[in-house]
């Protein structure tokens, strides 16, 4: 006892030579491999899934024991872990990489210049031609319509939480908003079509789906927005008010610039959260397959619903139509992104 | 400009907690006025007052009267953003505005007030890095991000920035003690040539510091945890470090305590 008390409280600085070297664990892992192979020839352990969950237990086995008896416990622990650190990105990025790989992949077979610049009027089940460019119409309409309500509404709010608000009815405010976060998105659509749509006898309608955006983005915005202004130490503000700077100034000039670039990111995830909704927009404004430009009046398709209505037709024409709406949606997501990145890299100094 | 600031039994409290009480004295113009004392003592909060960033913080209060020359500070219809605009304030960590140039930084002052005039600002944004002497050393890249700098540079820059907006009092909270020595003595430096223009109050916790920039230093106490703090006296420089009147002090300044 005593003696091993003496050995970690004093280790030898130098490992002697004895690590597991790279090749030596490549060696390990061929060997691993090779013997798994064999076990799943010759008994009755089948299958290629059970085949990687086999070996990676199987390897993390072997590399413990191999590290522990030629380095220690503690390189035998380091090694575990660093393997299941590493296993875990893997797992992570798989369905990320698959599911934009084949999203691609698929979506690029009928992605062309007439897919986006015809709508699906007078296109029968089995014709070939016809496109989603109504559907990227409403959905431009209907997100910028959202984010004209809902960004400038969210950052108010989140200005009033953190720099104004007291008390209770801050807190309740707060509280609202955190309920907000966790209404299904259906549940959204059902209030603007139960209010709106039926209610008030206004129909299916662009505007209808942009406030039921807006609800579910309201919250995310706020919510992001707050914790980012939250981060802007006091010490900015105090020096902006030591100068004679009004109040409102101290927060359009000083905090809000400081904290631009979380906020963007915070409102771009709302944005992509909302772009590729699906149900609240079925409820709101239908699907059709004729163009309308005016969100105010009539059905409105969107590149979700235009999915949604194509998939579930079953021919292969409708589904190779599906994934390349699925593959603009993700295009658009992402040119919005970069967008606004470049634009906050701009306006922040620091980077320069 | 400078301008004579006298506090008549001014007290201040965070919430229920009463941080300092009774505190009377006066400041002159034109000199350099040192409150020195152990930490916790509520120097730091008295400076506050005077300034009227006190009240900043949810549930502080202010008692008593600040008077700048004859005009209380916290009399009726007094704006506090315009008490601000008179007496500037220098922060114990530098803290330049992140997303602002240097020059922006130093005209943020003048430019939030609604000065637009564009050689205006570039006037007062040389004065005031020429006062704050940092001029030489950043009028190449006055376009860069003043986080960019050295600690005792962004110092100096916040300097600058307090006294473009041309206070007529510089409060000054610790200005030195995240500064190595070299860029500290630039600031005190700094300190006995801006006293011909301003008042100035500074905050410090070195000693030493007091008795070389200073006219005449206060001495803050606290009797106890939880207790008040308390101004225990008030005179020249001089007499404070050498012949104290009060016992108090003297086993402050020799080293008996705190």
């Amino acid at each position: 006892m005593s003696a091993r008390t003496l050995e970690t409280t004093t280790p030898a600085l130098s490992s002697g030579g004895e690590r597991l070297t790279r090749p030596f664990r490549l060696g390990l892992l061929a060997g691993t491999v090779l013997v798994s192979l064999l076990l799943f020839a010759v008994t009755n352990l089948q299958g290629r899934a059970d085949f990687v969950v086999f070996l990676v237990i199987a390897y993390a086995i072997v590399q413990s024991i191999a590290s522990f008896t030629l380095e220690g416990r503690r390189y035998a622990a380091d090694r575990l872990l660093s393997l299941g650190v590493h296993l875990s990105l893997l797992a992570a990025l798989i369905p990320l990489v698959a599911v934009l790989s084949y999203t691609v992949v698929k979506g690029v077979k009928k992605l062309d210049v007439p897919f986006l610049t015809h709508n699906l009027t007078g296109i029968g089940p089995l014709d070939t031609n016809g496109g989603e460019y109504h559907a990227i119409i409403g959905t431009l309409e209907m997100v910028i319509m959202a984010i004209v309500i809902a960004v400038p509404l969210g950052l108010l709010v989140a200005v009033y939480v953190t720099e104004y608000g007291r008390g209770w009815v801050a807190s309740s405010v707060r509280f609202v908003i955190d309920v907000m976060t966790g209404i299904p998105s259906i549940v959204a659509g059902l209030f603007v079509f139960a209010f709106l749509v039926i209610g008030l006898k206004q129909g299916y309608s662009g505007f209808a789906a942009a406030l039921s955006l807006t609800i579910l983005m309201l919250p995310v915005v706020v919510r992001s927005s707050e914790e980012m202004i939250k981060l802007v130490p006091d010490e900015l503000r105090e020096a902006s008010y030591a100068l004679g700077i009004p109040k409102w100034k101290t927060i359009v000039r000083i905090v809000l610039p400081a904290a631009s670039a979380g906020i963007t990111t915070g409102v771009m995830l709302a944005i992509a959260r909302v772009t590729g909704e699906t149900a609240p927009l079925l409820l709101t404004a239908f699907v059709t397959p004729s163009t309308n430009t005016n969100p105010f009046q009539g059905k409105q398709t969107a590149i979700p619903t235009f999915i949604f209505d194509q998939a579930g037709q079953g021919q292969n024409i409708t589904y190779d139509r599906a994934w390349a709406a699925a593959l603009t949606l993700i295009i658009i997501v992402l040119a919005l992104y970069v967008g606004a990145r470049l634009l906050t890299r701009r306006n922040s100094l620091a980077r320069r | 400009m400078a301008k004579r600031i006298t506090a008549e039994g001014v007290g201040a409290c965070y919430g229920s907690l009463q941080a300092i009480e009774g505190v009377t004295l006066t400041i002159e113009p034109k000199s350099v006025t040192a409150l020195i004392g152990p930490s916790g003592c509520g120097k730091s909060t008295f400076l506050r007052t005077l300034n009227r960033m006190h009240e900043v913080i949810p549930g502080a209060t202010v008692t008593g009267k600040v008077l700048l020359d004859n005009e209380d500070l916290y009399g009726e219809g007094v704006d506090a953003v315009a008490v601000r605009r008179t007496i500037g304030m220098v922060f114990q960590r530098p803290n330049p505005f992140p997303t602002m140039s240097i020059f922006d930084n130093v005209a943020a002052g003048l430019r939030l007030n609604g000065v637009k005039n564009k050689q205006l600002l570039e006037e007062a944004v040389e004065r005031s890095l020429r006062g704050a002497n940092l001029w030489n050393e950043v009028k190449d890249r006055l376009g860069k991000p003043g986080a960019g700098m050295s600690g005792g540079q962004q110092q100096r820059l916040c300097i600058a920035r307090a006294i473009a907006v041309e206070p007529q009092v510089l409060l000054m909270d610790e200005p030195c003690s995240a500064l190595d020595p070299i860029s500290t003595l630039a600031i005190e430096d700094l300190m006995t040539d801006l006293k011909d223009r301003y008042t100035i109050v500074i905050v410090t916790h070195n000693m030493q510091q007091a008795a070389r920039v200073s006219d005449s230093t206060g001495f803050f106490t606290i009797d106890g945890p939880g207790q008040p703090g308390r101004l225990v006296e008030i005179d020249a420089t001089e007499k404070i470090f050498s012949n104290p009147t009060e016992k108090r002090t003297e086993d402050y300044i020799t080293g008996r305590f705190g």
